[in-house]
């Protein structure tokens, strides 16, 4: 294991029924940097971070978070560790407003899993209501503030939850497909607000198809197919290695 | 802006205003006297409590007059064992509704949607079925808790002697029938809107919303949904026992049937009719369901002939067969039909209605309208 590792995959298996979706995978995450993962689909991309996030058990193996082993957390606790993903689908509280939607992960960070407090008044949160209008700037949607989240299109979903993972101030980020179905327009204002937070110093784990993206942000990057590693380098690396080019071309000899 | 406004204090300066005047107000509806003002403040409690459960978390019960009767029984005994003053009454009606809720929610909050409903409907005609049964000697069975002149109550038999007849609650001396006994209800229902707004107003309240809204977010945010949950659960399980306790202060005897799934069914008609989620709408549909029960359901031919009076004799017969299916024992009639239009129109209650009233009026809402959003490249 690296000394400055923030997550640590080891061995981890993980079969569906037949199907092994997980198999011997072994991964090393470093503090402050952008990890990607890449492979064809039905790699096990979104079942890797399913298991670091406490959906999935793995069969066997642990993950490792900053020196803590995951086996028997809920996903909560391994948010509260520091640990915020944003999905393949965004996942938001569609009939609050952007505002509301921010804040409550806001709230999670500084008061914890649970806080019993039913008389304490949201107007005197002013603190949390800047940071919050502040994030949404980030992720330039604080003009939009007031509205429901379902009325957003779907990039701008998935903004708002990128931002309601922000301003948890992550330990690390998991991202699946952050611009899956954006506009190029998008995708590059996505790509921009990345790498201003990789300024910041956040560790993040970023599963993408869109090479562009990929090779923009990615310092190290891990290719799985069929539920294995089967490279992991750096982005120049990665790009000669015949093993990579063979699983995306679909195994041609 | 309005968050540098407080407007608290306006609110419930409002709210009471409409309260404590509510004698005066329902004298044109003939729902001025002092029995259905005691039901209407009671049921609101009882209304308002059930939305910080279901308005809130999205968590349907379909048990919540268990509470309601668990009340009723905790008051009756204090009235019985210790003392006819009402406060005593009401803290052990809240306190062993809030036990009982607890057992209750912590079981059933194990499941979600209509599992959830069915579970605590179940434990809801398992204490109706027990109550008739087996804890008879708590509850009295079929004739339901009453008070007798063997009753001990020490605290009172310490300080004076008992009279000829049965005592009547009070709060120190004063007699809790009629009107005192409404604008005690009054006052009470005041407190609960009051602690009602604050859970509304606070992030507690943002979090339930929040478990509403998506459940499975809430576990990625590091948010563990259960207590909350169940802290709801108690609250709103508290609420139900402080209506309940209210029952058997304004008239001093339990009986199981309050407990029955009719009742826990009339009490989400009320907040559907209301509005799931509002501050207020389920007290307003709570109102409107006890005057139909009321009001309605008295009724009669002589009324609906002298109503129709202005009507040529031939169509006065015709209005009067046809309107008299709606009213007295057809009471239910109306409020089937209503529950439909109002369910099928106006999904979000009369609130939304007033809502929508209010937005007409003023001109396509002007004040609170969207911001005007810069054009938004389309996806």
């Amino acid at each position: 294991m690296v000394a400055n590792s923030v997550l640590h995959v080891a061995d981890v298996h993980k079969s569906f029924g037949g199907l092994k979706a997980l198999s011997d995978v072994d991964l090393n995450v470093e503090e402050g940097t952008t990890h990607a993962i890449i492979g064809p689909n039905g790699a096990g991309k979104s079942t890797l971070l399913n298991v670091c996030v406490g959906r999935i058990r793995p069969d066997s193996g642990h993950v490792v978070f900053n020196g803590e082993v995951l086996d028997n957390h809920t996903p909560f606790e391994i948010n509260q560790l520091g640990v915020s993903r944003v999905f393949q689908t965004p996942e938001i509280f569609s009939d609050l407003t952007l505002l509301d939607n921010v804040m409550i992960p806001a709230f999670a960070s500084r008061d914890g899993a649970f806080s019993l407090r039913p008389f304490s008044k949201l107007r005197h949160e002013a603190a949390i209501r800047e940071e919050a209008e502040k994030t949404l700037a980030d992720v330039g949607l604080e003009v939009m503030k007031d509205r429901e989240a379902a009325s957003l299109s779907r990039g701008d979903k998935r903004r708002l939850e990128l931002a309601m993972c922000l301003i948890q101030h992550p330990k690390l980020l998991l991202l699946d497909e952050p611009t899956a179905g954006m506009s190029r327009h998008d995708t590059n204002r996505t790509v921009d607000l990345l790498k201003t937070i990789k300024e910041r110093g956040m560790t993040k784990v970023i599963i993408e198809h869109d090479m562009h993206v990929v090779f923009s942000l990615a310092d190290k990057i891990s290719v799985l197919a069929q539920g294995r590693i089967i490279a992991s380098g750096t982005p120049d690396e990665i790009k000669g290695n015949p093993k990579v080019q063979e699983a995306y071309l679909g195994g041609a000899h | 802006m309005k968050q540098m406004l407080n407007r608290e204090p306006f609110a419930l300066a409002a709210f009471s205003l409409v309260i404590l005047l509510m004698p005066i107000w329902l004298t044109p509806f003939g729902a001025n006297y002092p029995d259905l003002l005691q039901k209407f403040a009671i049921f609101a409690i009882f209304a308002m409590g059930f939305n910080i459960l279901f308005g809130l978390t999205g968590y349907l019960s379909f048990g919540h007059a268990a509470f309601l009767g668990v009340g009723s029984y905790a008051a009756v005994w204090s009235f019985k064992l210790f003392t006819m003053n009402v406060l005593p009454a009401i803290v052990f009606g809240v306190a062993f509704a809030g036990i009982f809720a607890l057992a209750i929610g912590y079981v059933s909050l194990r499941r979600s949607g209509i599992y959830f409903s069915i579970l605590t409907l179940a434990f809801a005609q398992m204490s109706y079925n027990l109550a008739y049964s087996v804890l008879t000697p708590i509850t009295n069975g079929e004739t339901g808790l009453q008070l007798t002149l063997q009753d001990p109550r020490i605290i009172d038999n310490a300080f004076s002697t008992p009279g000829a007849g049965l005592p009547e609650t009070n709060l120190f001396g004063i007699d809790m029938s009629g009107y005192p006994g409404f604008y005690f209800c009054a006052v009470v229902l005041i407190i609960c809107f009051f602690i009602t707004r604050r859970i509304f107003n606070s992030p507690f309240g943002l979090t339930l919303r929040g478990v509403k809204s998506n459940q499975n977010r809430m576990g990625y945010t590091g948010i563990n949904t259960r207590p909350y949950t169940l802290a709801a659960f108690v609250i709103s399980g508290m609420f139900a026992g402080l209506a309940g306790s209210l029952l058997a202060v304004t008239d001093p005897l339990a009986g199981a049937e309050r407990m029955q799934w009719t009742a826990s069914g009339e009490v989400v008609l009320m907040t559907i009719l209301g509005g799931v989620g509002t501050l207020v709408g389920p007290m307003l549909g709570a109102w409107l369901i006890k005057y139909l029960e009321n009001i309605f359901s008295s009724f009669n031919e002589n009324t609906l002939e002298h109503f129709f009076s202005f009507l040529p004799e031939g169509l006065q017969a015709i209005a009067v067969d046809v309107s008299s299916l709606f009213v007295g024992e057809g009471w239910h009639l109306t409020l089937g039909v209503l529950f439909m239009l109002i369910v099928i129109f106006l999904p979000g209650g009369l609130m939304e209605g007033w809502r929508r009233l209010l937005r007409r009026f003023s001109g396509g809402g002007g004040g609170k309208s969207e911001p005007a959003v810069a054009v938004q490249p389309a996806e």
